[in-house]
């Protein structure tokens, strides 16, 4: 099992690691928008993340902790 | 569950100012988690530049100096030679480094100065609003080439790993790219050699970064990063283009 | 003390050296060359850097690195790589950093030529790079005297964060004189607070910097760099008053040209003119209580200058124009002779 967490507050929805998702699981929502008015990312298959971090290190503000 | 990815201790923990998709952030990222690796965010100054990354001392855990544009080199070579047990870095980009301050970017590998040089190369001017650098590629447009980059008139990018490479002082000269995962980890690795070449006094390292500007390109952050795969890696081919410790370690 | 004869511009190099500066950048120019030649010969021997850079503005820029790790730093210059520097001295000065900046003047404007000159004064001492700010600014008018002004340079600098200069000349740097060096403790200032030598996680990172996006942030930090100027105000100007208690005439002169216009007054005193001299040794702060001292007596004063005259502007503001201010100047690299200025004298003393 792992988690790909989002600090929602520092995601500029760049959609990096949407592209950097090996098993294509991270996408831009588009019904919350943190402070600044950014739709920030989120995992949408929890269940399929294999904890490896590409999403993390494609992104470019440190947004994403991942745990495994 | 353990963590296994995060945020490195010498990166300052605050939101960067910079646009949505720019990979400076990743460079950022990249240093720190080298200079954490090294276990030298104490003894570690940095120079920031003016451009995009002049406030970098907000986001560099590490003594910081804002040198004045072009300068940076200058002002790393007098931080070095006053204190030359700390480790020394300039981050800079591509105006900055290759337009006004070509001749301390030349002198400082001429002099073989032992430092490290993390140069970002967008192809524009990125804080003042898009216009022409020193990278931009023929035919590219900018905000000081609307028609693209004529030749006949603003005259050809100048390839800076490839300059310095002749030089003698020069001890590592690699361009490398952020565009994908396994090129980041390639940057990393270059990062970190350059830090190991400046502790064994091996003479000046410069890393060339190939980096997006979504804003001033125009373009989303992934349509950014193709354009950096399609136009810039073709023209600024990546690679080693000089490494000391390749060929047998002498200078 | 020992004394020894020494070359200007050497003198200065060794009492930088003595004075606990540990780097030298420099760049070769007439006629200031021998003061960076002297630095590479020495200064490695007395443990310091001595690098030549590539050129004035990557000078000033490694003095801006060194002097941020609060490392006594100094580069020397003449007239036309001054200019180079003043971006370079502006971030300093916005940066609150000291550093030591000879400026051996010669003439100008452009190219100019290598004979002495005063004609960056309003360079130096009104602005020597874009935005509020101020830089202290020595005149010395002898070989011992640069001595002991690069002695007081650095130690002004390092007290009030801010950059020095030494605003010699051409015939200052090339004369020989007998010196002597005072004995100089150089850490008497603790930087710990600010310098960016690395926090070996000890402490809260340092930044240098000079660049405040948001208005009220930058303003503050110019008003707070004016307090500490009119503090300098108060308590740094320097002149000598020769023979100014009963003087008519005031002559007013600083630098190398004050040792002619000495000579002038003297004459002049011998053929019953009472002539006196002002001759500021700081140029900012300039010795605006000293010269209405100076001239309290006098009923005209007379400026002398190696230029078309620009101190002259200083000595009418001091005064407020209270006293007409007559000018005498060479320029180019002509030097006024004692014979010159006792004809001005004689000329303005009849009309008085």
């Amino acid at each position: 099992m792992a988690k790909m967490n989002v600090i929602t507050e520092r995601c500029k929805g760049c959609g990096l690691c949407v592209t950097a998702c090996p098993k294509k699981i991270v996408s831009i929502q588009k019904e919350k928008r943190n402070r600044k008015g950014y739709f920030y990312a989120e995992c949408t298959d929890m269940d399929s993340c294999i904890g490896c971090a590409m999403c993390g290190i494609m992104c470019p503000d440190c947004a994403i902790v991942v745990e495994k | 569950m353990a963590v296994v990815f995060e945020r490195p201790k010498s990166l300052i923990d605050v939101a960067t100012h910079y646009c949505p998709g720019c990979t400076h952030g990743i460079v950022h990222r990249l240093v720190c988690e080298v200079i954490d690796e090294m276990g030298i965010e104490g003894d570690t100054i940095g120079i920031c530049p003016v451009g995009c990354s002049v406030m970098a001392y907000d986001y560099f855990g590490c003594d910081m100096i804002e040198a004045p544009h072009g300068r940076a080199p200058a002002v790393a070579t007098g931080v070095k030679r006053t204190n030359p047990d700390k480790f020394v870095f300039t981050y800079q980009g591509d105006g900055d480094l290759a337009a006004i301050g070509t001749a301390e970017t030349v002198h400082v590998a001429a002099r073989g100065e032992n430092i490290v040089i993390i140069f970002i190369n967008n192809t524009i001017y990125g804080m003042t609003g898009g216009q022409m650098a020193p990278t931009t590629i023929p035919g590219q447009v900018t905000q000081t080439t609307p028609y693209g980059r004529d030749p006949e008139l603003a005259g050809y990018p100048v390839r800076v790993c490839e300059m310095l490479a002749t030089l003698t002082g020069t001890a590592l000269a690699q361009r490398v790219s952020v565009d994908t995962v396994p090129h980041i980890r390639e940057t990393k690795k270059a990062i970190r050699k350059a830090f190991e070449n400046q502790k064994e006094k091996r003479g000046l390292s410069i890393v060339e970064v190939l980096s997006t500007c979504p804003t001033n390109w125009g373009m989303s952050p992934t349509e950014a990063i193709k354009r950096l795969q399609d136009e810039m890696i073709p023209y600024y081919p990546l690679g080693v283009y000089k490494d000391v410790t390749a060929e047998g370690g002498n200078k | 003390m020992e004394r020894n004869l020494m070359k200007g511009n050497e003198a200065l190099a060794e009492a930088a050296i003595r004075a606990g500066c540990k780097c030298f950048f420099g760049y070769p120019i007439t006629p200031q060359t021998e003061l960076s030649a002297y630095m590479s010969k020495r200064m490695h021997k007395a443990g310091g850097v001595f690098l030549q850079a590539e050129s004035e503005i990557s000078a000033i820029n490694m003095v801006l690195g060194a002097s941020s790790t609060g490392v006594r730093a100094m580069t020397s210059s003449s007239s036309p790589g001054i200019s180079l520097k003043s971006e370079g001295i502006s971030y300093l000065a916005g940066s609150d950093l000291p550093a030591v900046i000879i400026n051996v003047q010669r003439g100008g404007p452009g190219l100019g030529g290598i004979q002495p000159s005063q004609a960056d004064y309003w360079q130096a001492t009104k602005a020597l790079g874009h935005g509020d700010f101020h830089l202290l600014v020595f005149a010395p008018a002898s070989v011992q005297e640069m001595v002991d002004m690069v002695v007081k340079a650095f130690d002004s600098a390092d007290k009030y964060r801010m950059p020095a200069m030494i605003l010699a000349d051409g015939l200052l740097g090339q004369m020989m004189e007998p010196v002597s060096f005072p004995e100089i403790n150089a850490d008497v200032h603790d930087k710990s607070s600010w310098a960016a030598n690395g926090h070996g996680n000890k402490r809260n990172h340092h930044i240098i910097n000079s660049l405040y996006l948001k208005p009220d942030e930058l303003e503050n930090s110019v008003t707070d760099r004016f307090a500490r100027y009119e503090l300098i105000k108060e308590n740094e100007t320097d002149a000598e008053l020769y023979l100014t208690d009963d003087c008519d005439i005031l002559l007013c002169a600083y630098g190398a040209t004050a040792r002619v216009v000495k000579s002038a007054v003297n004459s002049a005193r011998e053929v019953g003119i009472k002539a006196g001299m002002f001759r500021p040794k700081t140029l900012w702060p300039f010795p605006v209580k000293e010269l209405n001292k100076a001239c309290a007596s006098a009923k005209c004063l007379l400026d002398v200058e190696m230029s078309m005259g620009q101190m002259i502007d200083d000595i009418k503001l001091a005064i407020n124009c209270s006293k007409p201010v007559h000018f005498f100047g060479r320029t180019g690299g002509v030097i006024p002779t004692p014979a010159e200025i006792l004809g001005e004298i004689k000329k303005i003393g009849g009309a008085v």
